[in-house]
């Protein structure tokens, strides 16, 4: 997938609904399994999908602190909805890999590596900020000295068909994190959906040769001028509906770093659960760690990477207990990490501003009001403190 | 094997329902591995014969609810190397803990045709207000994938991989879809620990907290949030008084919401 740019670029076409499930038949033909969004259970999830039909015609949701409505909406928008309940770190980064088995053997043990094959698979309606997510996770993973071979292996084949978004969702705050609503890199094809009475049409953007391959294969027309700037009217409209905003993003790195022992941080203990789900919902969120089993008998064993989370006592368990005994410590970790520390060990920003934090906390804690509370009393509570 | 001498298991029952007991029946693939990595010495539910201690591994289920009771758990713990605990009952008095909410006495009267003949205690207490215990495995009932576990780490000598956090963790790996945040069903999944396998959330259900509260359980802070999800006092105290009632963090916290 190409790193460059996408402009608003001559290649530039449109299509209709049946050149979006033409694309996903040449996606499917062209030996991808098709991963994107579906109406399950109550909410639209990124799952296994076979085409078309499985996309959330006409759906919406509602999202709030704690709170996520699924909702009609009053016309057939194939991706008129706001971020998942949890991202494409689910399928990139997984929550449960099996790292090694090991058998007793006549003269020791031998140890079977067991890699998952990994599958060819199209990200279908990625969004900006999950773009500017999966960029984060591609340098956590795979950008040092000791990249993740499985995410590496998961990642290297993905085609991505990202989706300008055309609604923005309660929770989200992309626009004041500069990673969206507007796709910039990362992605092979695309699309902005074009909605105007009987209208139903998607301008497709090009950003790799993969996508532009693909794209002559489908029944389409060039773009015209009034085109792109429909599409550019969507983003505008979807950028100026923020349910949220970071206060001052840039002055957040160092406001954090100078507010370690502000009240705020009690107050926000006092309403955490310390139940890990801002973790596990963050597609920046990275965190792991190995569990090993034994068999009954002792003639095999295995080592299990999970998710984990900044949130558990185990975590920061060391010799003597562990070191964020207090949920205090731990919502602050977490927070300053995201936002501030981040900086130094990567050099972004650990948040994209997807809002899911928010949205799947069960007491509707916000991360974007705990740093204007912070902001608003900046100093109280000591210059400094101990992390 | 580790030892050449097959350990001795003993498996106790106090007032409890025999689920968490089955469970160790329960584990039909595993039993022969089991039945050869230990000696099956004293286990009632699976046969007639008693090998006499000391025992190596004790699995002691159910909760002390008598005078009787409580001297025999002083037995078991010195006939036991180690002494686990199995269930809700074992490690917080199980349901029978209810009665620790009101007048024993009372409840006997209604249930026995002559409550004189019934000696019991006014409480029902987990196994450790009397005795030390070795490890505490929590459940209504317990996993049985959390058990083998126990055993394999006794039989190995290394920690059980038995974690103390939130059920919500676990929701979360396994795909699940939020029933509080997306249906506003009431869940105790952030204030219980782990090991059911998420069993209730994964059917659309909230969770019950069969395994009682997680490490640092905030359950205040979820029942201000279940009341403005719109359940009253009553309810929050129900939600709370269950299997593990007795159990410090959900004690207290249903006494904050009923008598
Ligand atoms: S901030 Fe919310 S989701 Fe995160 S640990 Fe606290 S209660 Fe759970
Ligand atoms: S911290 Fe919250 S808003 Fe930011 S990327 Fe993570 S889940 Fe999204
Ligand atoms: S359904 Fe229950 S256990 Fe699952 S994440 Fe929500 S609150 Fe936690």
């Amino acid at each position: 997938m190409a790193e460059r740019e996408a402009e608003h670029s001559d290649d530039a076409a449109v299509i209709n609904r049946a050149g979006v499930a033409a694309l996903l038949q040449a996606l499917v033909d062209s030996g991808h399994h098709l991963v994107g969004p579906t109406v399950r259970d109550g909410a639209i999830i990124y799952t296994d999908i076979t085409g078309l039909t499985d996309l959330p015609q006409g759906w919406t949701d509602r999202q709030a602190g704690g709170s996520y409505r699924l909702e009609r909406r009053g016309d057939a928008a194939l991706f008129g909805y706001a971020a998942t309940p949890q991202s494409w770190k689910r399928f990139l980064h997984l929550p449960t890999v099996r790292l090694w088995r090991a058998e007793r053997t006549d003269d020791g043990f031998a140890i079977s590596e067991a890699p998952e094959p990994a599958r060819k698979i199209a990200l279908i309606a990625a969004r900006a900020c999950d773009l500017q997510a999966i960029a984060i996770q591609d340098r956590v993973l795979q950008g040092g000295r000791y990249p993740d071979p499985g995410y590496a292996a998961r990642r290297r084949d993905i085609f991505v068909v990202a989706v300008n978004c055309g609604s923005a969702g309660g929770t989200c705050f992309c626009v004041s994190m500069q990673t969206g609503p507007r796709v910039r890199s990362g992605f092979d094809l695309a699309l902005t959906e074009l909605i105007d009475g009987d209208r139903h049409e998607f301008l497709v953007e090009v950003g790799s040769p993969g996508g532009a391959a693909l794209l002559a294969q489908l029944p389409r027309r060039r773009a015209g001028g009034d085109d792109v700037a429909a599409a550019a009217a969507v983003v505008a409209r979807t950028a100026a509906a923020m349910g949220r905003a970071m206060p001052r993003p840039a002055d957040v790195p160092a406001l954090l770093r100078r507010n370690l022992e502000h009240p705020r941080w009690e107050a926000v203990a006092d309403r955490c659960l310390s139940c890990a789900n801002c973790t596990m919902v963050c597609p920046t969120c990275f965190c792991t760690s190995v569990e090993d089993t034994i068999s009954l008998d002792g003639r095999t064993a295995e080592r299990v990477q999970r998710w984990d989370s900044c949130f558990t006592m185990d975590f920061s368990h060391v010799h003597g207990g562990s070191v964020r005994a207090s949920p205090r410590s731990r919502y602050r970790q977490w927070m300053t990490h995201k936002l501030s520390t981040w900086w130094e060990q990567f050099g972004t920003s650990g948040c994209v501003g997807c809002g899911r934090c928010i949205t799947w906390c069960p007491v509707g804690i916000d991360i974007t009001e705990e740093v204007a509370a912070i902001a608003a009393s900046d100093g109280a509570g000591g210059a400094r403190g101990t992390p | 094997m580790p030892a050449a001498r097959r350990p001795k298991l003993a498996v106790w029952k106090f007032a409890s329902c025999d689920g968490c007991q089955l469970t160790i029946l329960d584990c039909e693939d595993e039993l022969l591995a089991l039945a050869d990595a230990v000696e099956i010495a004293y286990f009632p539910e699976a046969r007639r014969g008693q090998i006499r201690g000391p025992y190596d591994l004790s699995l002691v289920e159910g909760s002390v609810t008598t005078p009787h009771d409580r001297e025999r758990i002083q037995a078991v713990r010195r006939a036991s190397k180690k002494l686990v605990t199995i269930g809700a009952c074992a490690t917080a008095g199980g349901i029978q803990a209810l009665r620790n909410f009101a007048d024993v006495r009372a409840f006997a009267a209604a249930v026995y045709a002559s409550p004189q003949y019934i000696e019991t205690l006014s409480a029902s207490t987990a196994i450790a207000r009397h005795v030390p215990v070795d490890f505490e495995l929590r459940g209504c009932p317990i996993d049985k994938t959390q058990l083998l576990d126990v055993m394999t780490a006794f039989l190995y000598g290394r920690k059980p991989n038995v974690p103390a956090h939130s059920v919500c963790l676990d929701c979360k790996r396994e795909g699940n879809l939020c029933v509080m945040v997306a249906h506003g069903t009431a869940c105790l999944g952030p204030v219980t620990q782990t090991g059911c396998g998420v069993l209730c959330p994964s059917h659309n259900r909230g969770c019950y907290g069969c395994f009682g509260p997680k490490e640092t359980p905030n359950t205040a802070a979820l029942a201000a949030w279940l009341r403005r999800l719109g359940l009253g006092d009553g309810e929050i105290m129900r939600l709370y008084r269950t299997f593990n009632a007795d159990a410090d963090a959900f004690r207290d916290e249903s006494r904050r919401h009923g008598p």
